[in-house]
């Protein structure tokens, strides 16, 4: 398999794991939204109320950042990364 | 002017510009003690703002290409990320999202979600692709990817479609704060906004929008916070309101049932009698209220839209490489996060502010001659964003009695609250800054995609640069005259038309952009299908639902993207498949998109 290939396949591995992520507290956690509503969350609020209003949303900036490091390191990995360019 | 050193020294820049802000704010304070009256900081605030974003357009003004359609893509990550919040969060975020959540609870949450869910999509799926591609606009990477004029032609129509939906709801913003601030009718008020928007703009394209938009954000930001934070330490809720408001959550939910909220209704016959556009509270504040489908395809609806929205998209063409364009999503939702994560705060504070017995500004239980008495009730009774009436004849006030605009959640509850008029001023300041920097992002993305897009790679590609950058301000100025003449209309409210924005987008865009870079197999005639039949299956679906249809799968008018994108992407799919496969230059140019290192498809970065 070729260069281009493999680095193909990792960053699509990454993909999918990040989306994976992306579901569960975008779309996943909210089709129990009544059952977890009687289930204390972060804070003293009610664990849906805290979803909704901070915890899918922290999570989302965290995903984001992770997901930027972890495809540096497969670019990096093959020798894709661009020379220079970072601030 | 604005060149190489001046990206060197943007921190200290912006520092600078942050304190002038802050002691502006604290001259205004000292201002009010002196005598200054309530109108005259309303008009300073909007016009020294306003002032200073037309200082920084006219600084920034450039006759090159590069500069004018990518901001000459050197726009540092976290710079970028506030660009990028500024662009995003609008009147709609600013001025009515609390005000959503302060009437309809857990139901319209499910857009804090969407709307911030949506940059995962951008970040993983759009972004880093597409600032390799080095395209000018969106439509530029749909035409280059497939290939065609009709391709290029049909991702325009799409932008235009969405952006114009969304731009025509911004200005309405920018006219509603400009007229209350400025003490002015609407229908002028408007075009005084469209101007503001326009000196941002038009010199300076897409550098001057970048650097007003930073500022914008600093602005905006400032004044959806402080009043938050000020409101909570006064109402001794806690000095940091987002890890300690549990408490007030729990006594909404207690004074919801004291006050038998969903058992007593009003009749037809009452509710008429309330102006239109106010609403009483009849969803539970923190309690799930809301079917999982109902949240859950909103959600979906306004994420998989932020990922197809081309005036976010373009905003990661300005960076310098593909590696930044990644980290600058980060920085852009964590800048968005801040104001997204402290409006259901605002709406808790000042909900409860109102109907708790024991707080000296609740209302609910004061008799209703009292409440009509307080001045804030009649200055916003006056403005048509408050009402009380004795419907059960009992002379007190009963939670189904009081009614409010959504509006007046974030504009009135300083005032409520006891905040001095500076916050009102302030506040002002930020909504206007909200929808302006929007409003400008908005009108360069549909301009840019004529100018360039229509005009230059159509119609008459050997224009020189000189002319086609007048072409595109002249585009621009009559798309912004074009929005605020629909606008001045009052046609939609201002969220409606948002979230239809959002919608349009993705029914068109979505699957084009995502398969362009992950599929490879995906072809011209594929994307031709995906866009039209896309696009033209959502907007069907609209019309039917709006002239009464019953739609299906509970898609509502307010999702009908999720129906037009699962139509673009069988469509697209299905076509691409019975039609040959994209030439091999086509499948290596996916390739290289596919990798950061080396030259970017278009130009030279």
């Amino acid at each position: 398999m070729s260069k281009q290939a493999q680095h193909w396949e990792k960053t699509r591995g990454l993909l999918m794991v990040t989306l994976a992520i992306w579901f569960v507290f975008s779309i996943g956690i909210f089709l129990f939204g009544a059952e977890m509503e009687s289930v204390g969350g972060p804070f003293g609020y009610p664990l849906t109320y805290w979803f909704t209003c901070q915890g899918s949303l922290g999570i989302f900036v965290i995903l984001i950042f992770w997901f930027a490091n972890r495809q540096e390191k497969i670019d990096e990995e093959f020798g894709f990364s661009e020379k220079g360019g970072d601030d | 002017m604005i060149k190489g050193n001046f990206i060197d020294n943007l921190p200290k820049v912006y520092g600078i510009y942050t304190g002038g802000f802050l002691a502006f704010i604290i001259i205004m304070a000292i201002g009010e003690q002196m005598g200054m009256t309530a109108k005259t900081i309303g008009i300073a605030f909007v016009a020294f703002t306003v002032a200073i974003y037309a200082i920084i357009g006219y600084l920034s003004r450039t006759a090159q290409a590069d500069a004018y359609y990518v901001a000459g893509r050197q726009v540092p990550t976290v710079f970028n990320g506030m660009a990028t919040a500024a662009d995003w969060m609008s009147g709609a975020s600013f001025v009515a999202m609390a005000g959503g959540i302060y009437f309809k609870g857990y139901g319209y949450m499910a857009l804090l979600v969407g709307w911030t869910g949506g940059y995962v999509l951008v970040a993983s799926l759009l972004a880093p692709y597409l600032r390799k591609f080095g395209c000018y606009t969106v439509p530029d990477f749909i035409g280059t990817r497939y290939g065609g004029n009709l391709s290029r032609f049909l991702a325009v129509v799409v932008l235009t479609v969405a952006s114009f939906t969304y731009v025509t709801a911004q200005i309405n913003a920018t006219g509603t704060i400009a007229s209350v601030a400025l003490d002015i009718p609407f229908q002028y008020a408007v075009y005084v906004g469209l101007v503001s928007i326009l000196l941002c703009s038009m010199l300076g394209g897409m550098r001057g929008v970048t650097w007003t938009q930073v500022a914008q954000y600093i602005v905006l930001i400032i004044a959806y916070l402080l009043p938050v934070f000020w409101i909570s330490n006064k109402m001794g809720a806690g000095f940091f309101p987002h890890f300690m408001l549990a408490d007030e959550v729990a006594r909404i939910a207690d004074l919801e049932a004291q006050f038998g909220l969903g058992t007593v209704t009003n009749s037809a016959a009452d509710l008429a009698t309330v102006p239109k556009g106010l609403a009483g509270i009849t969803k539970a504040h923190s309690a799930v209220n809301a079917t999982p489908w109902a949240f859950i395809s909103l959600a979906l609806a306004m994420m998989m839209g932020t990922a197809s929205l081309p005036h976010v998209m373009m905003r990661y063409f300005t960076t310098p490489s593909v590696k930044a364009a990644r980290k600058s999503v980060g920085w852009s939702l964590f800048f968005i996060f801040l104001l997204y994560s402290s409006a259901p705060m605002l709406a808790t504070l000042s909900k409860l502010s109102l109907i708790d017995p024991n707080l000296a500004t609740g209302i609910i239980g004061k008799s209703i001659s009292e409440v009509q008495a307080i001045d804030w009730y009649q200055n916003w009774n006056q403005a048509n964003l408050m009402f009380v009436s004795d419907f059960n004849g009992n002379g007190t006030l009963e939670l189904n009695e009081f009614f409010m605009g959504g509006k007046a959640v974030v504009l009135a509850t300083p005032e409520i609250a006891g905040l001095p008029y500076v916050i009102s001023g302030l506040v002002a300041a930020g909504g206007m800054a909200a929808a302006m920097s929007t409003a400008d992002g908005l009108i360069l993305a549909i301009a840019n995609a004529l100018s360039h897009d229509l005009y230059y790679k159509i119609i008459d590609p050997k224009a020189e640069t000189a002319k086609r950058l007048v072409v595109a301000r002249v585009l621009l100025v009559v798309i912004g005259f074009a929005g605020a003449t629909i606008a001045a209309m009052e046609i939609q409210g201002i969220l409606g038309s948002v979230i239809w924005a959002f919608d349009f987008a993705m029914s068109g865009l979505f699957f084009p952009l995502v398969l362009g870079v992950w599929w490879k197999r995906a072809n011209r005639e594929g994307a031709i299908a995906g866009m039209a039949l896309g696009l033209a299956s959502g907007m069907g679906y609209l019309i039917w639902v709006r002239n009464g249809g019953s739609g299906f799968l509970g898609i509502t008018q307010l999702t009908f993207g999720i129906f037009g994108s699962a139509v673009s992407l069988v469509s697209m799919v299905v076509v691409s498949l019975i039609t040959s496969e994209p030439d091999a230059a086509t499948q290596k140019m996916v390739d290289e998109v596919r990798v950061p290192a080396g030259k970017s498809i278009l130009g030279k970065h």
